[in-house]
Protein backbone atom coordinates (compact mmCIF):
# COMPACT_ATOMS: atom_id res chain seq x y z
CA UNK A 1 0.00 0.00 0.00
CA UNK A 2 1.44 3.40 -0.96
CA UNK A 3 2.07 6.09 1.59
CA UNK A 4 -0.54 8.31 -0.10
CA UNK A 5 -3.17 5.58 0.00
CA UNK A 6 -2.51 4.98 3.67
CA UNK A 7 -2.83 8.68 4.48
CA UNK A 8 -6.13 8.88 2.61
CA UNK A 9 -7.44 5.95 4.67
CA UNK A 10 -6.00 7.43 7.86
CA UNK A 11 -7.64 10.85 7.56
CA UNK A 12 -11.25 9.87 8.30
CA UNK A 13 -10.04 7.78 11.25
CA UNK A 14 -8.23 10.72 12.83
CA UNK A 15 -10.73 13.42 11.93
CA UNK A 16 -13.33 12.88 14.72
CA UNK A 17 -10.66 13.48 17.36
CA UNK A 18 -9.10 16.59 15.78
CA UNK A 19 -9.43 19.87 17.69
CA UNK A 20 -7.42 21.99 15.21
CA UNK A 21 -9.15 21.82 11.83
CA UNK A 22 -6.67 24.20 10.17
CA UNK A 23 -3.71 21.93 10.95
CA UNK A 24 -5.72 18.94 9.78
CA UNK A 25 -6.39 20.58 6.42
CA UNK A 26 -2.67 21.17 5.94
CA UNK A 27 -1.63 17.70 7.06
CA UNK A 28 2.04 16.85 6.35
CA UNK A 29 4.45 14.04 7.23
CA UNK A 30 5.57 15.85 10.35
CA UNK A 31 2.09 16.74 11.63
CA UNK A 32 1.99 15.68 15.31
CA UNK A 33 -1.30 14.29 16.58
CA UNK A 34 -1.08 15.92 19.99
CA UNK A 35 0.85 19.17 19.51
CA UNK A 36 -0.47 20.05 16.01
CA UNK A 37 -3.93 18.51 15.81
CA UNK A 38 -4.62 19.06 19.57
CA UNK A 39 -5.93 15.52 19.94
CA UNK A 40 -6.48 14.49 23.56
CA UNK A 41 -3.69 12.02 24.32
CA UNK A 42 -6.22 9.62 25.89
CA UNK A 43 -7.86 9.32 22.45
CA UNK A 44 -4.70 7.93 20.79
CA UNK A 45 -5.71 4.45 21.91
CA UNK A 46 -9.06 4.89 20.16
CA UNK A 47 -7.28 5.93 16.94
CA UNK A 48 -5.01 2.89 17.14
CA UNK A 49 -8.02 0.58 17.64
CA UNK A 50 -9.71 2.10 14.58
CA UNK A 51 -6.49 1.72 12.52
CA UNK A 52 -6.28 -1.94 13.52
CA UNK A 53 -9.81 -2.50 12.30
CA UNK A 54 -9.47 -0.53 9.07
CA UNK A 55 -6.17 -2.10 8.00
CA UNK A 56 -6.75 -5.56 9.52
CA UNK A 57 -3.51 -5.43 11.47
CA UNK A 58 -2.52 -5.64 15.12
CA UNK A 59 -0.36 -2.95 16.66
CA UNK A 60 1.81 -3.90 19.64
CA UNK A 61 2.42 -1.53 22.57
CA UNK A 62 5.96 -0.62 21.49
CA UNK A 63 4.78 0.42 18.01
CA UNK A 64 1.85 2.32 19.47
CA UNK A 65 4.14 4.48 21.59
CA UNK A 66 5.77 5.74 18.38
CA UNK A 67 2.56 6.57 16.56
CA UNK A 68 2.54 10.24 17.46
CA UNK A 69 2.87 11.78 14.00
CA UNK A 70 1.81 11.00 10.45
CA UNK A 71 5.19 9.79 9.21
CA UNK A 72 5.76 7.26 12.00
CA UNK A 73 2.18 6.06 11.85
CA UNK A 74 2.37 5.41 8.11
CA UNK A 75 5.70 3.59 8.55
CA UNK A 76 4.30 1.32 11.25
CA UNK A 77 1.18 0.52 9.22
CA UNK A 78 3.38 -0.33 6.20
CA UNK A 79 5.61 -2.53 8.33
CA UNK A 80 2.65 -4.42 9.82
CA UNK A 81 1.05 -4.88 6.40
CA UNK A 82 4.31 -6.18 4.98
CA UNK A 83 4.70 -8.68 7.79
CA UNK A 84 1.40 -10.36 6.91
CA UNK B 1 -24.00 33.35 60.58
CA UNK B 2 -25.10 30.86 57.92
CA UNK B 3 -25.77 32.24 54.47
CA UNK B 4 -29.29 31.94 53.08
CA UNK B 5 -29.64 29.61 50.09
CA UNK B 6 -32.22 29.72 47.32
CA UNK B 7 -33.02 27.64 44.24
CA UNK B 8 -32.52 29.50 40.98
CA UNK B 9 -32.59 26.71 38.42
CA UNK B 10 -34.24 23.33 37.87
CA UNK B 11 -33.71 20.48 35.41
CA UNK B 12 -35.56 17.21 35.08
CA UNK B 13 -35.31 14.02 33.04
CA UNK B 14 -38.18 11.86 34.25
CA UNK B 15 -40.07 8.93 32.73
CA UNK B 16 -43.21 11.08 32.49
CA UNK B 17 -41.56 14.24 31.24
CA UNK B 18 -38.24 15.59 30.02
CA UNK B 19 -37.83 19.29 30.69
CA UNK B 20 -39.75 21.48 33.14
CA UNK B 21 -42.73 22.18 30.92
CA UNK B 22 -43.53 18.56 30.08
CA UNK B 23 -42.83 17.38 33.63
CA UNK B 24 -44.95 20.09 35.28
CA UNK B 25 -47.84 19.25 32.96
CA UNK B 26 -47.46 15.53 33.74
CA UNK B 27 -47.40 15.83 37.51
CA UNK B 28 -50.32 18.28 37.60
CA UNK B 29 -52.41 15.85 35.57
CA UNK B 30 -51.36 12.59 37.17
CA UNK B 31 -49.73 11.24 34.01
CA UNK B 32 -47.86 7.98 34.52
CA UNK B 33 -44.47 7.27 32.96
CA UNK B 34 -44.57 3.55 33.70
CA UNK B 35 -44.54 1.16 30.74
CA UNK B 36 -44.24 -2.52 29.93
CA UNK B 37 -40.65 -3.42 28.97
CA UNK B 38 -40.42 -6.39 26.54
CA UNK B 39 -36.73 -6.73 27.42
CA UNK B 40 -37.63 -7.43 31.07
CA UNK B 41 -40.10 -10.08 29.91
CA UNK B 42 -37.45 -11.68 27.67
CA UNK B 43 -35.04 -11.78 30.61
CA UNK B 44 -37.71 -13.45 32.76
CA UNK B 45 -38.05 -10.69 35.33
CA UNK B 46 -40.95 -11.00 37.77
CA UNK B 47 -41.63 -7.28 37.41
CA UNK B 48 -41.75 -6.39 33.71
CA UNK B 49 -42.85 -2.78 34.06
CA UNK B 50 -40.54 0.16 34.67
CA UNK B 51 -39.92 3.86 34.12
CA UNK B 52 -37.36 5.06 31.57
CA UNK B 53 -37.05 8.58 30.16
CA UNK B 54 -37.11 8.56 26.37
CA UNK B 55 -34.14 10.50 25.02
CA UNK B 56 -34.05 10.85 21.23
CA UNK B 57 -30.78 10.85 19.29
CA UNK B 58 -31.53 14.46 18.42
CA UNK B 59 -31.81 15.54 22.06
CA UNK B 60 -28.59 13.66 22.88
CA UNK B 61 -26.74 15.71 20.30
CA UNK B 62 -27.81 18.96 21.94
CA UNK B 63 -25.75 17.98 24.99
CA UNK B 64 -22.96 15.70 23.72
CA UNK B 65 -20.53 15.92 20.78
CA UNK B 66 -20.25 13.12 18.22
CA UNK B 67 -16.89 12.28 19.74
CA UNK B 68 -18.36 12.00 23.23
CA UNK B 69 -21.09 9.72 21.94
CA UNK B 70 -18.57 7.26 20.45
CA UNK B 71 -18.82 4.05 22.52
CA UNK B 72 -21.01 5.97 24.98
CA UNK B 73 -23.50 3.73 26.77
CA UNK B 74 -24.16 5.25 30.16
CA UNK B 75 -27.80 6.16 30.68
CA UNK B 76 -27.12 7.64 34.13
CA UNK B 77 -24.55 10.09 32.79
CA UNK B 78 -26.84 10.90 29.86
CA UNK B 79 -29.80 11.76 32.13
CA UNK B 80 -27.62 13.58 34.67
CA UNK B 81 -25.88 15.80 32.13
CA UNK B 82 -29.17 16.76 30.44
CA UNK B 83 -30.86 17.63 33.76
CA UNK B 84 -27.80 19.50 35.04
CA UNK B 85 -27.22 21.58 31.91
CA UNK B 86 -30.94 22.39 31.72
CA UNK B 87 -30.91 23.57 35.34
CA UNK B 88 -27.84 25.72 34.67
CA UNK B 89 -29.52 27.34 31.65
CA UNK B 90 -32.79 27.73 33.59
CA UNK B 91 -30.83 29.66 36.24
CA UNK B 92 -29.77 32.09 33.52
CA UNK B 93 -26.13 31.02 33.75
CA UNK B 94 -23.85 30.83 30.74
CA UNK B 95 -22.96 27.63 28.90
CA UNK B 96 -20.23 29.21 26.81
CA UNK B 97 -16.73 27.84 27.10
CA UNK B 98 -14.99 29.80 29.77
CA UNK B 99 -11.23 29.98 29.53
CA UNK B 100 -10.93 29.94 33.31
CA UNK B 101 -12.67 27.62 35.78
CA UNK B 102 -15.61 29.16 37.64
CA UNK B 103 -14.08 28.99 41.12
CA UNK B 104 -17.32 29.92 42.89
CA UNK B 105 -19.45 27.14 41.35
CA UNK B 106 -19.31 23.40 41.95
CA UNK B 107 -21.39 20.29 41.72
CA UNK B 108 -22.30 17.40 43.99
CA UNK B 109 -24.21 15.06 41.72
CA UNK B 110 -25.16 11.70 43.18
CA UNK B 111 -25.34 8.28 41.61
CA UNK B 112 -25.86 4.68 42.69
CA UNK B 113 -23.76 3.12 39.94
CA UNK B 114 -22.34 4.51 36.75
CA UNK B 115 -22.40 3.23 33.19
CA UNK B 116 -23.57 -0.22 34.15
CA UNK B 117 -24.08 -1.17 30.46
CA UNK B 118 -20.56 -0.02 29.62
CA UNK B 119 -19.29 -1.94 32.64
CA UNK B 120 -21.01 -5.08 31.35
CA UNK B 121 -19.48 -4.67 27.86
CA UNK B 122 -16.05 -4.13 29.42
CA UNK B 123 -16.32 -7.24 31.57
CA UNK B 124 -17.16 -9.37 28.53
CA UNK B 125 -14.15 -7.96 26.65
CA UNK B 126 -11.78 -8.47 29.57
CA UNK B 127 -12.88 -12.06 30.02
CA UNK B 128 -12.32 -12.62 26.29
CA UNK B 129 -8.71 -11.37 26.66
CA UNK B 130 -9.60 -8.11 24.84
CA UNK B 131 -8.59 -5.63 27.55
CA UNK B 132 -6.46 -3.68 25.05
CA UNK B 133 -9.57 -3.07 22.97
CA UNK B 134 -11.65 -1.38 25.73
CA UNK B 135 -11.04 2.11 24.33
CA UNK B 136 -10.37 5.27 26.29
CA UNK B 137 -13.73 6.05 27.92
CA UNK B 138 -14.54 3.01 30.07
CA UNK B 139 -13.07 4.64 33.18
CA UNK B 140 -14.89 7.96 32.73
CA UNK B 141 -18.19 6.17 32.10
CA UNK B 142 -17.97 3.62 34.90
CA UNK B 143 -16.30 5.55 37.73
CA UNK B 144 -18.88 6.44 40.37
CA UNK B 145 -18.12 10.13 39.86
CA UNK B 146 -18.54 9.89 36.08
CA UNK B 147 -21.66 12.06 36.08
CA UNK B 148 -20.14 14.92 38.10
CA UNK B 149 -16.95 14.75 36.01
CA UNK B 150 -18.92 15.16 32.76
CA UNK B 151 -20.99 18.01 34.24
CA UNK B 152 -17.96 19.78 35.72
CA UNK B 153 -16.16 19.67 32.39
CA UNK B 154 -19.08 20.92 30.34
CA UNK B 155 -19.64 23.91 32.64
CA UNK B 156 -16.04 24.62 33.64
CA UNK B 157 -16.85 24.32 37.34
CA UNK B 158 -13.90 25.21 39.56
CA UNK B 159 -15.29 24.58 43.03
CA UNK B 160 -15.95 21.11 44.50
CA UNK B 161 -16.84 18.54 41.82
CA UNK B 162 -17.95 15.30 43.44
CA UNK B 163 -20.49 12.49 43.54
CA UNK B 164 -22.27 11.26 46.66
CA UNK B 165 -23.91 7.88 47.05
CA UNK B 166 -26.31 6.74 49.77
CA UNK B 167 -28.78 4.42 48.04
CA UNK B 168 -32.28 5.89 47.73
CA UNK B 169 -31.31 8.86 49.91
CA UNK B 170 -28.66 9.94 47.38
CA UNK B 171 -30.63 12.73 45.69
CA UNK B 172 -31.85 14.29 48.90
CA UNK B 173 -28.38 14.06 50.41
CA UNK B 174 -26.75 15.77 47.42
CA UNK B 175 -29.00 18.79 47.93
CA UNK B 176 -28.14 18.96 51.63
CA UNK B 177 -24.40 18.71 50.89
CA UNK B 178 -24.64 21.58 48.40
CA UNK B 179 -26.75 23.60 50.83
CA UNK B 180 -24.19 23.24 53.59
CA UNK B 181 -21.30 24.18 51.31
CA UNK B 182 -22.99 27.45 50.38
CA UNK B 183 -24.20 28.13 53.94
CA UNK B 184 -20.60 27.79 55.09
CA UNK B 185 -19.39 30.28 52.52
CA UNK B 186 -17.30 27.78 50.55
CA UNK B 187 -19.19 28.21 47.27
CA UNK B 188 -21.67 30.66 45.77
CA UNK B 189 -23.45 28.17 43.55
CA UNK B 190 -23.76 24.40 43.75
CA UNK B 191 -25.37 22.37 41.00
CA UNK B 192 -26.86 19.46 42.94
CA UNK B 193 -29.02 16.48 42.13
CA UNK B 194 -28.68 12.84 41.23
CA UNK B 195 -29.11 10.28 38.50
CA UNK B 196 -29.76 6.59 38.08
CA UNK B 197 -28.83 4.17 35.33
CA UNK B 198 -31.69 2.48 33.54
CA UNK B 199 -32.26 -1.13 32.57
CA UNK B 200 -32.16 -4.76 33.66
CA UNK B 201 -28.64 -4.73 35.11
CA UNK B 202 -29.55 -2.06 37.66
CA UNK B 203 -33.04 -3.39 38.43
CA UNK B 204 -32.26 -7.13 38.51
CA UNK B 205 -31.06 -7.19 42.11
CA UNK B 206 -34.32 -5.66 43.33
CA UNK B 207 -36.35 -8.09 41.24
CA UNK B 208 -34.45 -10.94 42.87
CA UNK B 209 -35.34 -9.59 46.32
CA UNK B 210 -39.03 -9.73 45.29
CA UNK B 211 -39.49 -6.10 46.38
CA UNK B 212 -40.87 -5.05 42.98
CA UNK B 213 -44.51 -5.65 42.04
CA UNK B 214 -45.22 -8.58 39.70
CA UNK B 215 -48.99 -8.09 39.68
CA UNK B 216 -49.32 -5.29 37.15
CA UNK B 217 -47.42 -6.48 34.07
CA UNK B 218 -50.67 -6.15 32.11
CA UNK B 219 -51.55 -2.71 33.50
CA UNK B 220 -48.27 -0.79 33.85
CA UNK B 221 -49.80 2.59 34.71
CA UNK B 222 -51.62 1.09 37.68
CA UNK B 223 -48.52 -0.68 39.00
CA UNK B 224 -47.01 1.94 41.29
CA UNK B 225 -49.45 2.27 44.19
CA UNK B 226 -47.99 4.14 47.17
CA UNK B 227 -50.25 4.18 50.26
CA UNK B 228 -52.72 1.82 48.57
CA UNK B 229 -54.16 -1.27 50.27
CA UNK B 230 -53.37 -3.14 47.04
CA UNK B 231 -49.75 -1.94 46.86
CA UNK B 232 -47.56 -4.94 46.14
CA UNK B 233 -44.04 -3.61 45.72
CA UNK B 234 -42.29 -0.76 43.96
CA UNK B 235 -41.87 -0.22 40.22
CA UNK B 236 -38.22 0.33 39.23
CA UNK B 237 -37.44 3.52 37.43
CA UNK B 238 -34.66 5.89 36.39
CA UNK B 239 -33.92 9.47 35.40
CA UNK B 240 -32.29 12.54 36.91
CA UNK B 241 -33.20 15.73 38.74
CA UNK B 242 -31.00 18.82 39.11
CA UNK B 243 -31.19 22.04 41.11
CA UNK B 244 -29.01 25.13 41.06
CA UNK B 245 -28.56 26.21 44.68
CA UNK B 246 -27.31 29.74 45.09
CA UNK B 247 -26.35 32.10 47.86
CA UNK B 248 -29.30 34.50 48.22
CA UNK B 249 -27.07 37.55 47.81
CA UNK B 250 -25.61 36.23 44.55
CA UNK B 251 -29.08 35.41 43.21
CA UNK B 252 -30.35 38.91 44.05
CA UNK B 253 -27.27 40.53 42.50
CA UNK B 254 -27.90 38.66 39.26
CA UNK B 255 -31.63 39.39 39.36
CA UNK B 256 -32.19 35.66 39.05
CA UNK B 257 -35.57 33.95 39.23
CA UNK B 258 -35.99 32.43 42.70
CA UNK B 259 -38.06 29.25 42.88
CA UNK B 260 -37.89 28.74 46.64
CA UNK B 261 -35.57 28.82 49.61
CA UNK B 262 -34.03 25.79 51.26
CA UNK B 263 -34.30 26.51 54.95
CA UNK B 264 -32.49 23.45 56.23
CA UNK B 265 -32.24 19.71 56.38
CA UNK B 266 -30.67 16.70 57.99
CA UNK B 267 -29.18 13.31 57.16
CA UNK B 268 -28.61 10.50 59.64
CA UNK B 269 -28.62 6.73 59.99
CA UNK B 270 -30.35 4.26 62.24
CA UNK B 271 -27.07 2.37 62.46
CA UNK B 272 -28.89 -0.89 61.56
CA UNK B 273 -29.68 -1.19 65.26
CA UNK B 274 -33.03 -1.79 66.94
CA UNK B 275 -35.49 -2.65 64.16
CA UNK B 276 -33.21 -1.01 61.61
CA UNK B 277 -31.40 -3.34 59.17
CA UNK B 278 -29.65 -3.11 55.81
CA UNK B 279 -33.09 -2.88 54.19
CA UNK B 280 -35.47 -1.67 56.93
CA UNK B 281 -35.44 1.75 58.58
CA UNK B 282 -35.00 2.28 62.29
CA UNK B 283 -38.09 4.43 63.10
CA UNK B 284 -36.32 6.26 65.91
CA UNK B 285 -33.71 7.47 63.43
CA UNK B 286 -36.33 8.46 60.83
CA UNK B 287 -38.22 10.57 63.36
CA UNK B 288 -35.01 12.08 64.69
CA UNK B 289 -33.97 13.00 61.13
CA UNK B 290 -37.25 14.79 60.42
CA UNK B 291 -37.16 16.68 63.72
CA UNK B 292 -33.52 17.65 63.24
CA UNK B 293 -34.29 18.97 59.74
CA UNK B 294 -37.07 21.17 61.17
CA UNK B 295 -34.82 22.41 63.93
CA UNK B 296 -32.07 23.19 61.42
CA UNK B 297 -34.59 25.14 59.34
CA UNK B 298 -36.07 26.93 62.34
CA UNK B 299 -39.54 25.67 61.37
CA UNK B 300 -42.26 24.48 63.79
CA UNK B 301 -43.93 21.17 62.77
CA UNK B 302 -47.30 22.95 62.58
CA UNK B 303 -45.95 25.20 59.81
CA UNK B 304 -45.60 22.31 57.36
CA UNK B 305 -48.23 22.60 54.61
CA UNK B 306 -47.32 19.47 52.69
CA UNK B 307 -45.02 16.47 52.69
CA UNK B 308 -43.42 14.85 49.68
CA UNK B 309 -42.83 11.38 51.06
CA UNK B 310 -40.48 8.55 50.22
CA UNK B 311 -43.52 6.19 49.96
CA UNK B 312 -42.40 3.49 47.54
CA UNK B 313 -45.55 1.29 47.45
CA UNK B 314 -44.24 -1.47 49.68
CA UNK B 315 -45.47 -2.65 53.06
CA UNK B 316 -43.31 0.05 54.63
CA UNK B 317 -45.60 2.94 53.57
CA UNK B 318 -47.76 2.74 56.71
CA UNK B 319 -44.63 2.75 58.88
CA UNK B 320 -43.43 5.89 57.10
CA UNK B 321 -46.75 7.64 57.75
CA UNK B 322 -46.54 6.61 61.40
CA UNK B 323 -43.02 8.06 61.59
CA UNK B 324 -44.24 11.37 60.17
CA UNK B 325 -47.15 11.54 62.64
CA UNK B 326 -44.78 10.83 65.52
CA UNK B 327 -42.08 13.25 64.36
CA UNK B 328 -44.53 16.10 63.72
CA UNK B 329 -46.99 15.19 66.50
CA UNK B 330 -49.77 15.72 63.96
CA UNK B 331 -52.39 13.17 62.92
CA UNK B 332 -55.93 12.78 61.59
CA UNK B 333 -57.25 15.96 60.01
CA UNK B 334 -54.31 17.89 61.48
CA UNK B 335 -51.79 16.04 59.32
CA UNK B 336 -50.30 18.00 56.36
CA UNK B 337 -51.12 17.05 52.77
CA UNK B 338 -48.92 14.17 51.64
CA UNK B 339 -48.06 12.86 48.18
CA UNK B 340 -45.68 10.49 46.43
CA UNK B 341 -44.25 11.17 42.99
CA UNK B 342 -43.51 7.45 42.77
CA UNK B 343 -47.19 6.84 41.97
CA UNK B 344 -46.49 8.38 38.56
CA UNK B 345 -42.85 7.57 37.83
CA UNK B 346 -42.02 4.61 40.07
CA UNK B 347 -38.92 4.43 42.22
CA UNK B 348 -35.99 6.18 40.59
CA UNK B 349 -33.57 4.70 43.18
CA UNK B 350 -30.53 7.01 43.45
CA UNK B 351 -32.36 9.57 41.27
CA UNK B 352 -35.57 9.51 43.30
CA UNK B 353 -34.70 12.16 45.90
CA UNK B 354 -33.69 14.76 43.34
CA UNK B 355 -36.55 14.13 40.89
CA UNK B 356 -38.98 14.34 43.82
CA UNK B 357 -37.33 17.50 45.12
CA UNK B 358 -37.74 19.15 41.71
CA UNK B 359 -41.46 18.27 41.88
CA UNK B 360 -41.62 19.67 45.43
CA UNK B 361 -40.07 22.98 44.39
CA UNK B 362 -42.42 23.27 41.39
CA UNK B 363 -45.37 22.82 43.77
CA UNK B 364 -44.17 25.73 45.89
CA UNK B 365 -43.39 27.98 42.93
CA UNK B 366 -46.64 27.39 41.06
CA UNK B 367 -48.90 26.81 44.10
CA UNK B 368 -50.30 23.30 43.65
CA UNK B 369 -50.19 19.84 45.18
CA UNK B 370 -49.83 17.09 42.60
CA UNK B 371 -52.22 14.13 42.87
CA UNK B 372 -51.43 10.66 44.16
CA UNK B 373 -52.55 8.26 41.46
CA UNK B 374 -53.39 4.60 42.11
CA UNK B 375 -54.47 5.03 45.71
CA UNK B 376 -58.24 5.04 45.42
CA UNK B 377 -58.03 2.28 48.08
CA UNK B 378 -55.93 3.88 50.83
CA UNK B 379 -54.39 1.30 53.15
CA UNK B 380 -56.52 0.91 56.32
CA UNK B 381 -53.43 1.12 58.54
CA UNK B 382 -52.73 4.55 57.06
CA UNK B 383 -56.33 5.71 57.58
CA UNK B 384 -55.98 4.87 61.26
CA UNK B 385 -53.25 7.52 61.40
CA UNK B 386 -54.28 10.32 59.04
CA UNK B 387 -57.45 11.65 57.45
CA UNK B 388 -58.09 10.52 53.88
CA UNK B 389 -58.45 14.15 52.74
CA UNK B 390 -54.75 14.70 53.44
CA UNK B 391 -53.97 12.31 50.56
CA UNK B 392 -54.99 14.24 47.41
CA UNK B 393 -56.16 12.11 44.49
CA UNK B 394 -56.75 15.14 42.28
CA UNK B 395 -54.46 18.13 41.94
CA UNK B 396 -55.14 20.81 44.55
CA UNK B 397 -54.43 24.45 43.76
CA UNK B 398 -52.99 25.92 46.92
CA UNK B 399 -50.34 28.38 47.98
CA UNK B 400 -47.70 26.44 49.93
CA UNK B 401 -45.33 28.04 52.38
CA UNK B 402 -43.36 25.09 53.78
CA UNK B 403 -42.94 21.62 52.28
CA UNK B 404 -40.88 18.78 53.74
CA UNK B 405 -39.21 16.18 51.53
CA UNK B 406 -37.70 12.98 52.88
CA UNK B 407 -35.91 9.96 51.42
CA UNK B 408 -34.86 6.72 53.09
CA UNK B 409 -32.39 4.19 51.75
CA UNK B 410 -30.67 0.82 52.09
CA UNK B 411 -28.05 0.96 54.80
CA UNK B 412 -30.66 2.46 57.16
CA UNK B 413 -29.90 5.99 55.94
CA UNK B 414 -32.30 8.93 56.05
CA UNK B 415 -32.48 12.42 54.58
CA UNK B 416 -34.97 15.26 55.06
CA UNK B 417 -35.11 18.72 53.49
CA UNK B 418 -37.29 21.73 54.31
CA UNK B 419 -38.26 23.90 51.32
CA UNK B 420 -39.87 27.28 51.87
CA UNK B 421 -41.58 29.83 49.66
CA UNK B 422 -39.32 32.82 49.01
Amino acid sequence: MTKEAIIEKLKPIVQPFVKNEEAFKNLTDTTDFITDLNINSANLVDIVLDIEEAFHIEIDNESMEKMLNVENTVAIIQKKLAAQ
Amino acid sequence: MKKRVVITGLGIVAPNGIGLEAFTHAIKNGISGIEFHPELERLKFSCQIAGTPKISEEIKRNYFSELELRSFNSSGILYGVIAALDAWKDAGLTLENNDQPDWDSGTIFGSGTSGIETFREAIYKIDAFQTRRLGSTVVAQTMASGVSAYIGGKLGLGNQVSTNSSACTTGTESILLGLERIQNGKAKRMLVGSTSDSGPYIWGGFDAMRVCTFKHNNAPENGSRPMSASASGFVPSSGAGALVLEELESALDRGAKIYAEISGGNVNSGGQRGTGTMTAPNPIAVQKCIRAALEDAGIHPNEIDAINGHLTATSKDALEIENWTQALQRKGIHFPYINSLKSMIGHGLSASGSMESVATVLQIYYGFIFPNINCEDVHPNILELIDENTIPKQMIKKSLNVVAKASFGFGDVNGCLIFKKY
